[in-house]
């Protein structure tokens, strides 16, 4: 499992009253958040929080409104890396040509190459290398994705419901794929789920979002790798819900969990 | 990488005993299933083309409305003999392939430059649209007082008839490039040259070989009205000639030969299809 020599600690993460505004329509109010190097936080939240739209300012895909955040020690997050709730690969090229799209192009071809090969061993998908995109499953094609996203040894990582789309147990394996990795690369992870059972199963901390700011921070205090029927794991479930839902009646809006 | 050799042999080797069970050659079996394939295409033609022959000989086809297969046979053959056949068909050829590259080439290029920028789009694509919408033979006439029957009057026309299905297919192609790709791409750091060759190219692809497959139909069909309106060579010339000697069996001989210049065409571009779109679920094999 050494594959990918010297992993490089994560990058401290610093947003300070972060807004996003489109026209009229406050998105985001102002989200003070302050992730540690190496962290792993959940973001959680009502469909239509703006849950995406806080990654995309974090990925450097929008500019916000108001606030500041700050990777590291730089002011752009330049070592951010995304991954989409859709795979997003490109269906022409072959799935070890995808993972090399995310290899930095200051390295050598045949760096290139071997990095892009590393990667899909690390993710098991080392024997569908020559395959298209088109011809794998939706799990092994998000696999490939998250190779990719990790092809540039990324200080942060940012994850947008990666694994929403899949089916109950190949996200179980995906959760654990991630929560390995990440242990081994030590990347900052900043992870946007709808479930609160994933976001409690691989985070450090579970932010809630409501209302264009930050409800609810919750640290998650569990060794890994965490068990599901941990009796502290339900009673946290319950907090979050609890928190949600009380969000929902205040602000008459549906819930959704 | 040692997994990926190691798991993939297996796969290999078990594809092998099963050819080698069956005691039949890999390639005899793919020749096999290539002449079943290419022949079930030809059954017809050459059905229709054998009852054109019986009905001739048994005299229901007078032979001054639609002379025999055998009679236009012979008759490319004297062509042929007389050293005319082929000349005509070069001069033909080459006026359809410079029209061709004339006019697909700045339509490629003026599709891709309408689909990556907006400025030019709003400058140009309106004009083209409504260019458009005058049929290209229209303009016949015209081009005769223009340029004569001179080959620039062909190449013209060839060229303008080209260009709108190739640049409105590129065009549409750009435009129609699944953006969330372009995102990707651009949040994994893509320069625009890069972008445009990883990305907007290959995705617009498909679309540009509808337009490319079009244009060649479109190409033909020009040619053969500038050519039979207004020629002193090639194909439409030769046929043009024929009817006036009453020469039936020339008139369809050129027919065919356009028939099968175009069909010819068609299968060159769907090769090429097939070779760039690998990837793409209608053009995979196996
Ligand atoms: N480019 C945009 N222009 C206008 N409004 C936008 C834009 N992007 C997002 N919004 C609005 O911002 C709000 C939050 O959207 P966002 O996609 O961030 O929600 P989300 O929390 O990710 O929801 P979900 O869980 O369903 O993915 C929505 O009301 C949406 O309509
Ligand atoms: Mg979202």
């Amino acid at each position: 499992m050494s594959l990918s020599q010297q992993p490089r600690r994560g990058a401290e993460l610093q947003i300070t009253g972060i807004g996003r505004d489109f026209g009229a329509n406050t998105v985001l109010r102002g989200v003070d958040l302050r992730v540690a190097a190496g962290e792993c936080v959940a973001i959680i939240g009502r469909s239509g929080c703006g849950k995406s739209t806080l990654l995309r300012l974090l990925a450097g895909l929008d500019r916000p409104t108001r606030g500041r955040i700050m990777l590291g020690t730089g002011e752009a997050p330049a070592s951010a890396r995304i991954m989409f709730q859709e795979p997003r690969l490109l269906p022409w090229a072959r799935v070890v040509d995808n993972v090399e799209v995310g290899v930095p192009v200051s390295e050598a071809t045949a760096r290139r190459r071997s990095r892009a090969l590393e990667l899909l061993a690390e993710v098991g998908l080392a024997d569908r290398a020559n395959e298209w995109p088109g011809i794998l499953s939706g799990g092994q094609r998000q696999r490939v994705a998250l190779a990719r996203a990790l092809a540039s040894r990324p200080e942060l990582l940012l994850l947008d419901e990666p694994l929403g789309a899949l089916d109950a147990l190949t996200r179980i394996e995906m959760q654990r794929l991630l929560e390995r990795i990440w242990l081994h690369q030590g990347f900052t992870a900043v992870l946007v789920t709808h479930d609160v059972g994933e976001a409690l199963a691989l985070a450090d901390r579970v932010v809630l979002i409501d209302r264009g700011a930050i409800a609810l921070d919750l640290r998650v205090d569990l060794p890994r790798p965490r068990r599901r029927d941990r009796p502290e794991l339900g009673a946290l479930e319950e907090r979050i819900l609890e928190r949600l839902f009380d969000g929902a009646d205040a602000g008459g809006i549906d819930a959704a969990a | 990488m040692t997994a990926s050799t190691s798991s993939a042999l297996p796969v290999e080797a078990q594809h092998h005993d099963i050819a080698e069970r069956r005691d039949v050659p890999a390639w005899l079996e793919e020749l096999r299933r290539w002449l079943i394939d290419a022949g079930i295409g030809w059954l017809l033609p050459i059905g229709l083309l054998a009852g054109w022959e019986a009905a001739a000989q048994l005299g229901l086809l007078p032979e001054t409305i639609l002379p025999a297969p055998s009679a236009v046979f012979l008759a490319a053959w004297a062509l042929i003999l007389k050293g005319e056949l082929f000349v005509h068909i070069g001069v033909s050829g080459a006026r359809a392939l410079a029209g061709f590259v004339v006019g697909g080439l700045i339509g490629f290029g003026l599709g891709l430059a309408n689909g990556l920028s907006a400025h030019s789009r709003k400058l140009t694509d309106t004009t083209l649209q409504m260019i458009r919408n005058v049929p290209h033979l229209a303009l016949v006439p015209l081009v005769i007082i223009w340029f004569g029957i001179d080959e620039g009057a062909k190449l013209f026309l060839v060229a303008l008839g080209v260009f709108f299905p190739i640049y409105v297919n590129t065009l549409l192609g750009i435009l129609t490039v699944d953006p969330q790709l372009i995102e990707m791409g651009r949040a994994y750091g893509m320069s625009n040259a890069t972008l445009f060759r990883r990305v907007l190219l290959p995705g617009a692809l498909p679309s540009i070989f509808v337009g490319l497959r079009y244009g060649l139909g479109i190409m033909w069909l020009t040619l053969i009205v500038a050519e039979t309106i207004a020629a002193s060579s090639g194909l439409g010339y030769m046929a043009m000639q024929a009817r006036e000697f009453l020469l039936v069996d020339v008139v369809v001989l050129a027919i065919l030969i356009y028939a099968l210049l175009g069909k010819l065409a068609d299968s060159v571009a769907r090769a090429l299809e097939r070779r760039c779109l690998q990837w793409h679920p209608s053009f995979r094999q196996g």
